[in-house]
């Protein structure tokens, strides 16, 4: 295996070190360290060092719709976007609700080997709600589940999602909950807001994902369970998961990039790349999503990667499929929101993005410390470097990304998988 | 003007007094025996229906008739509308056809505007509806009622006091027309059961009362909308009684309006629902009229966006060349 030197590399944005990579392993760290013999050099010019990315939260659409995204395909846009594991979501068809269709995930992520893939496990059988799938099948299977997640529905019945809490709680599982009230949601197509009564979209209120946060949350306290909390989108579920985290309650959340930067009001272009669920919401929603994410209440930044194929996004807007690719632009997005405006510094977001994310899929590789003999899970960026979105350039299949001709900060220049690089110079290696 | 009609906040104070100065004097030769004008000839002017409104379509092909355009009518409805590349085929198809403006009705929200805004065709796009958004020549059709019985078919509505009443909600007649009426410096006060306003309704150009009664004795226009009796359903209102009684038009309500006062409906109305029978029926209903008057409307608005540089009209049949 070969052996790489990083020099001047600012780990977690502190001062510049050199990083010696061999085995899959850091094997030093300091500065003025003198490449071993055959050791590749990369100077990192004093950008950034992280723990490899981990995303909670990725649709890579295998098995099913090929035509929108593969493992192969997404797992090339998850290292190009400096992730080092991903959790593929459970809503393929057929749906990962057996011990064999995460099997089936979990060989595809092996054979791409650009990024670890760890499915998710459905929480009922087809995402019906109607009864548990087999969670300890799936965990004892080759993929070794952990995350338990019915995204894209709502597990609503109170019974039902509190013995799932109970379940998993036999192999430290946990259920990651996609937060939406149907009833209050029938036929929703954007936040119920201004803008919706305007536009005359059905509205989707931010109270039916609240009233599912805060049940859940009160239903993870009585049984004593772990609750993760999928792609948190307003103001309110940020105090519900602020308070319940003051209660001492092993709840978890995540943010989504977009949920960070966009608002509703680009809606009024009833251009689908910006239907998404949980849908865009206000400028105020915003803000409470990047300060709960700068203070830890949201404990981790999540894509909810969402590909699409060009013919269910061009076309009117009610017909329209729900959400937007996240992974090639993610740390951009986290980068221009939360470190550029001074809300959090690089470890802060080596702690959101990777640590954290690492620890409550239970993923032990990975978000550790940049230290000497850990596994050497890595990705260097440069902040510094602006970059205009150019779909058709993007590793995924597909093309819906929000961010289309815009200029990002940052720019991921390697990223390393146990000491093996799978970016190099911003490239798949 | 803008190219497209998509909604009425496309229109400007001079925009929409322009429309309605030329409607009126398209209006006119309505009452000549050949009611034709040969101002849009060789133009192709495509009326396309996602959804059934046999009344809207009968009016803006009556409109690019008179105006002798080719018209040709394309029923999407029944076709695989479900998937949304529908509307784009047939944009493309339409695109190829030679289409100089696409009059669209659709279920969807924003079809009309994304058929503007997607490079698909070239085209001047005009919204004849769209889902509970906009119908912005209804809205033109109503102000241009008002103004003739209301300012003798001049100026604007300043200072006029238009109510309109019921399903604010799933209305794209009242976002229409609050926006326009606005804009024509009129004012508006919605009236509904808070069920059927839309969260926002706070920020709109108009004024909120949930009491009919309160609103009625000065009221200069009272547009009574379409509610839907499914409605009931899914409990926006108890019963249609209960509706009925107490946002209804009856001819007790009726008396309690100004003398000059006028009564609206974009139609097709539930007799005996938000509107008695005898108050449609009454010398105060515009109902008929508002028929009368979409086809002006939408002739002027043809006319106008297909760029007719000559004017409407001649003093006589010479533009015939
Ligand atoms: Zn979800
Ligand atoms: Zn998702």
């Amino acid at each position: 295996m070969s052996t790489y030197l990083i020099r001047n590399a600012k780990v977690l944005g502190g001062d510049a070190q050199d990083v010696l990579v061999s085995d899959g392993r850091v094997a030093g760290l300091g500065t003025g360290l003198t490449a071993p013999e055959g050791a590749q050099v990369i100077e990192a010019d004093g950008h950034v060092l992280l723990p490899g990315l981990v995303d909670l939260h990725t649709h890579l659409r295998e098995p099913g719709r090929e035509d929108a995204e593969t493992v192969e395909t997404g797992t090339r846009a998850a290292a190009l976007g400096g992730f080092t594991a991903v959790h593929a979501m459970a809503n393929t068809d057929p749906v990962a609700d057996t011990a064999g269709v995460v099997e089936q995930v979990w060989r595809l992520g092996q054979q791409a080997g650009r990024c670890d893939v760890h499915p998710v496990g459905a929480v009922t059988v087809g995402l019906a709600g109607e009864r548990l799938a087999e969670l300890g099948a799936m965990h004892e299977s080759a993929a070794n589940v952990k995350v338990f997640s019915d995204d894209g529905k709502c597990v609503h019945d109170a019974v039902l999602m509190r013995r799932a809490l109970e379940y998993v709680k036999a192999f430290d599982g946990v259920v990651a909950q996609h937060a939406q009230e149907p009833r209050l949601t029938e036929g929703a197509q954007m936040n119920e807001g201004t803008v919706s009564g305007v536009l005359g979209l059905r509205g989707w209120p931010a109270v039916a994902e609240e009233a599912i946060i805060a049940r859940d949350v009160l239903l993870a306290a009585h049984v004593g369970s772990r609750l993760h909390v999928c792609h948190v989108s307003t103001a309110g579920s940020v105090e519900i998961i602020r308070w319940a985290k003051s209660k001492g309650w092993d709840v978890t959340a995540e943010v989504t990039p977009h949920h960070l930067l966009l608002t509703d009001e680009l809606v009024r272009t009833y251009d689908p790349v910006y239907k998404v669920n949980p849908p865009l919401r206000t400028a105020e929603d915003v803000t409470a999503l990047r300060e709960g994410l700068a203070d830890g209440t949201i404990d981790a930044v999540a894509t909810d990667h969402a590909p699409h194929p060009s013919e269910d996004k061009d076309c009117e807007w009610a017909v329209a499929a729900m959400g937007m690719l996240g992974l090639e632009t993610a740390l951009s997005i986290v980068q221009q929101t939360m470190v550029d405006t001074g809300l959090l510094d690089w470890a802060g977001v080596a702690d959101r993005m990777s640590v954290r994310p690492a620890r409550i899929g239970r993923l032990d590789g990975h978000g550790r410390a940049v230290a000497v003999g850990e596994p050497a899970n890595l990705v260097l960026v440069d902040p510094s470097a602006r970059r205009t979105v150019e779909p058709s350039e993007l590793a995924s299949r597909s093309g819906n990304t929000p961010y289309a001709g815009m200029e990002l900060p940052g720019r991921v220049v390697a990223t390393f998988l146990r000491g093996v690089p799978t970016v190099i110079d911003g490239k798949l290696a | 003007m803008k190219r497209h009609l998509i909604s009425a906040a496309d229109l400007t104070r001079d925009d929409a007094l322009l429309i309605l100065d030329t409607a009126e004097e398209l209006a006119h030769i309505a009452e000549r025996p050949i009611k034709k004008l040969p101002t849009l000839r060789g133009r192709t002017v495509v009326n396309l229906f996602f959804e059934d409104s046999t009344r809207t379509r009968i009016s803006f092909e009556a409109a690019a008739k008179r105006l002798s355009a080719d018209v040709i009518n394309f029923s999407a409805k029944g076709s695989s509308v479900s998937k949304g590349e529908s509307l784009k085929d047939t944009a493309l198809t339409l695109q190829a056809m030679g289409a100089d403006a696409v009059v669209i009705r659709h279920n969807a929200s924003g079809a009309p505007h994304t058929l503007a805004n997607s490079g698909w065709l070239r085209g001047s796009v005009v919204n004849a509806g769209d889902g509970t958004h906009e119908h912005p020549t209804q809205a033109l059709l109503d102000a241009f009622t008002m103004r003739r019985r209301l300012n003798a078919g001049k100026g604007d509505l300043e200072g006029r006091r238009i109510t309109i009443v019921g399903d604010v909600l799933h209305s794209r007649v009242a976002r229409s027309n609050v926006l326009l009426l606005a804009t024509l410096g009129a004012e508006v006060t919605l009236v509904a059961p808070p069920t059927l306003l839309p969260i926002g309704i706070e920020t709109w150009p108009c004024e909120v009362s949930y009491d009919l009664d309160a609103v009625l004795a000065k009221s200069d226009a009272v547009m009574m909308l379409r509610v839907q009796r499914e409605r009931m359903n899914a409990s926006y209102f108890p019963t249609e009684r209960e509706y009925s009684r107490r946002y209804g038009l009856d001819e007790k309500r009726m008396a309690a309006l100004p003398e000059h006062a006028i009564v609206m409906h974009p139609g097709p109305m539930n007799r005996g629902m938000e509107i008695a029978a005898d108050v449609a029926d009454s010398p105060r209903s515009t109902i008929v009229e508002q028929v009368t008057n979409g086809v002006s409307v939408r002739m002027a608005v043809l006319y106008l966006l297909l760029g007719g540089s000559e004017p409407a009209i001649t003093t006589s049949e010479e533009t015939a060349k």
